[in-house]
């Protein structure tokens, strides 16, 4: 079982995945799923009226503006790295967080890997589950390393300008 | 030049540590090769044909004592004793130990210099005009705007991955020493009939397998939105540049696919969304501009009696003086080029004497400042005229004094063959052949500006693409040949060079720009440069020039 690490008020720890999530052959189980986009859109509204939990995995090549009017409803968007080198999950992050404001927990999961930790959490990410085996010390620490930032980001990290002013 | 503050240097410093802890996890062999690439190659560590390269940044192009100082240490201790200045006006050491970059990127932390973002997928080191602060053709202090984007892109959350690398430049004259057009993104600085100060965007332009010159697709962005516009650009490209083909995952592919209208109007409805939240408040930007320390310039008269006296007397220093000293803002000042382009020289290399002396002109004669050019040369930008005598004679005395600045010999080259893994021939001998062929400097002078640029293999790291002679080495069945193409300039005149004909082996090719010069000087009107003439004769005399044995 691979580790989940939440980031919560500025704290990294392990969590227990309440989620379970279902690929598309699957049956939709009791409880908190995740669903693909493509699924989501079929079936994700009886899910929700029914007041639990849903989340939806979005991949690198679908827009995360498909989802706007959903957001409000859904718990967590599952942003898939397929390669760690693929920087679109960044942006949808980023658009996530800034453009939809989205409050709900932003998962990185696929390629998820510690030396992007930084990125991920300036990004808008909050859930993460490390391919690499990375512990939540580790992330926390990777996270961290910088004292300084340059640019306004969805962390709401203070940048440099405003260090300065 | 830029004064860093408390906040840049902690930013270095820990760059310096997290790469520290990263080598000490490799060299336990705690991660694995491919595990610790992506670290290493953020930080500009690449693995060669034979050893380390490390890839310094040289932010704009910008440069004081100290930071030149430590780069002649860097190459005594930790390399063969020479570095290499690259088209992207950095700085690379070819024989480098892993276990050691730790320490070198520490003793670069202490001068404000590193090695971030000189590789991978991100906004890599943006370039500048060497004679920013000096020239009077300048609207605006471009290096002030590099700087700003130096910040921006650092370590930049959403833009560290993107499909491929991405290059800036930035401008502020008439006369282009960037190659903005050759860029990813080239921005000119401009005011408009109001008198207001912004930027000519420019997007698209690269070199590699498939050349494109960037199209304007902004005429005229006032220069407080510069930050959210390139984020509305860059954030287009990071979702929509292809991933597939590495070929093909620049954004100059994604601009002529779309068409630049298209692309145009995908970034302006991306920047409205995006708004002025994004930018960075004005107060910064002042605050930046005012931490380029101010250049104390004396007040002189515009002519020197000692300059004129020297000219005079000595004919090698009247050389030096039409080649390699070009005209300062400042009257009583000059702006003086070193050529790393020394007769039988790897273009580019400077010994690590070689930089202690520039680094001891600069202080003693050059107001702390000197610059590397994309050509590849050294500039001491501010250099008082009385002092360019004295400057002469200690820049022969170490080998510098090659006075071919812009000449046929002052050629862009890779490292090809000799050191990169990526290459199919070599560039530095050829390079050397023709500097040979053209060896007398009457007959440089002669023939006037010619811009010969070499690239060792398609990916055109040597610009043979904007060259006005480029040369591009293949691989035809084990064997180095060399394609010769004719007319392409990087300047503000750009044209991409279009292929002469069939390759040429190695020892043909010197040859074969001899036979390109001779129809030149034959066919030339005027004041025509080489350029020119191609431009208005065109292809045929000078293919019959080279294959006329073949028929």
């Amino acid at each position: 079982m691979p580790t989940l690490i939440r980031l919560d008020d500025g704290r990294f720890s392990a969590a227990e995945d309440i989620f379970t999530d279902v690929a598309d052959e699957d049956e939709i189980p009791a409880g908190p799923v995740i669903l693909s986009l493509a699924r989501f859109q079929a079936e994700g509204d009886a899910l929700v009226t029914s007041n639990r939990p849903v989340g939806v995995r979005i991949q690198t090549d679908e827009a995360v503006e498909d989802l706007a009017y959903d957001l409000p409803r859904l718990a967590l968007v599952a942003v898939v790295f397929p390669k760690f080198r693929d920087g679109r999950t960044f942006t949808t992050a980023t658009l996530l967080r800034e453009r939809f404001g989205f409050a709900g927990e932003v998962r990185a999961v696929g390629d998820v890997l510690l030396q992007q930790a930084m990125f991920m959490v300036r990004t808008g990410f909050d859930s993460f589950v490390p391919a690499d085996g990375a512990t939540p010390e580790q992330w926390a620490r990777a996270a961290g390393l910088f004292r300084h930032v340059y640019q306004r980001a969805a962390d709401h990290r203070p940048p440099a300008f405003e260090e300065r002013g | 030049m830029y004064r860093y503050d408390t906040i840049d240097k902690e930013f270095l410093e820990d760059r310096a540590n997290q790469f520290r802890g990263e080598v000490v996890r490799r060299l336990a062999g705690d991660i694995t090769e491919d595990q610790f690439k992506p670290t290493r190659l953020m930080n500009g560590l690449y693995l060669q044909l034979h050893a380390y390269m490390l890839r310094v940044a040289v932010p704009y192009g910008s440069l004081n004592p100290a930071q030149v100082r430590a780069f002649a240490h860097i190459a005594r201790t930790w390399d063969k004793g020479y570095g290499h200045f690259t088209t992207r006006q950095n700085i690379q050491f070819n024989w480098i130990r892993l276990g050691d970059a730790p320490d070198i990127l520490d003793h670069l932390a202490s001068v404000d210099l590193h090695a971030i973002q000189t590789s991978g997928n991100c906004i890599r080191n943006v370039t500048s005009d060497p004679y920013a602060g000096a020239t009077a053709q300048e609207i605006d202090d471009p290096r002030v705007w590099s700087e700003v984007l130096r910040q921006w892109s650092t370590l930049h959350p959403e833009f560290s991955y993107l499909p491929r690398k991405f290059k800036i430049a930035v401008t502020a004259a008439e006369t282009d020493r960037t190659a903005a057009r050759a860029h990813d993104i080239g921005l000119k600085v401009l005011r408009n009939a109001d008198g207001a100060l912004g930027f000519e965007v420019m997007v698209g332009g690269g070199q590699g397998r498939t050349p494109y010159l960037a199209p304007t697709i902004k005429p005229f962005l006032p220069a407080s939105r510069l930050i959210s516009y390139l984020e509305a650009i860059l954030r287009v490209y990071n979702r929509h540049g292809r991933r597939d083909n590495i070929y093909k995952a620049r954004i100059k592919i994604l601009v002529a696919s779309l068409g630049p209208e298209e692309f145009a109007r995908q970034v302006e409805e991306e920047w409205d969304k995006i708004g002025e939240g994004r930018d960075w408040p004005d107060t910064e930007l002042a605050r930046i501009r005012g931490s380029f320390v101010r250049t104390p310039f004396e007040t002189l008269a515009p002519r020197s009696d000692i300059f004129d006296a020297e000219q005079a007397a000595d004919r090698s220093f009247a050389r030096f003086v039409r080649n390699n000293v070009k005209a300062h803002k400042q009257p009583g000042y000059a702006i003086v080029e070193i050529s790393l382009k020394a007769p039988g020289a790897t273009p580019g290399d400077a010994s690590a004497d070689q930089m202690d002396a520039v680094a001891d002109l600069a202080e003693r004669y050059g107001l702390n400042d000197i610059r590397v050019t994309h050509e590849q040369n050294l500039v001491l930008p501010h250099v008082k005229l009385d002092d360019v005598p004295a400057v002469h004679r200690a820049l022969q005395a170490v080998g510098l004094a090659t006075s071919n600045i812009s000449l046929i010999s002052d050629i862009i080259a890779c490292p090809g063959l000799d050191y990169c893994a990526l290459a199919n021939a070599r560039a530095i001998p050829i390079a050397q052949a023709i500097q040979q062929q053209f060896a007398d400097p009457d007959r440089a002078e002669d023939i006037g500006e010619l811009k010969i640029k070499i690239s060792g293999c398609i990916n055109a790291c040597g610009h043979h693409h904007v060259g006005h002679i480029g040369v591009l080495g293949v691989d035809k069945k084990g064997e180095e040949f060399y394609q010769l193409s004719l007319g392409g300039s990087g300047a503000e005149d750009a044209s991409l060079a279009a292929i002469l004909g069939p390759a040429l082996p190695a020892d043909k090719v010197a040859g074969a720009v001899d036979k390109l010069v001779e129809t030149y000087l034959a066919i030339r009107q005027g004041e025509e440069r080489f350029l020119d003439t191609f431009r208005r004769a065109g292809m045929a005399p000078f293919k019959e020039a080279v294959y006329a044995d073949a028929h």
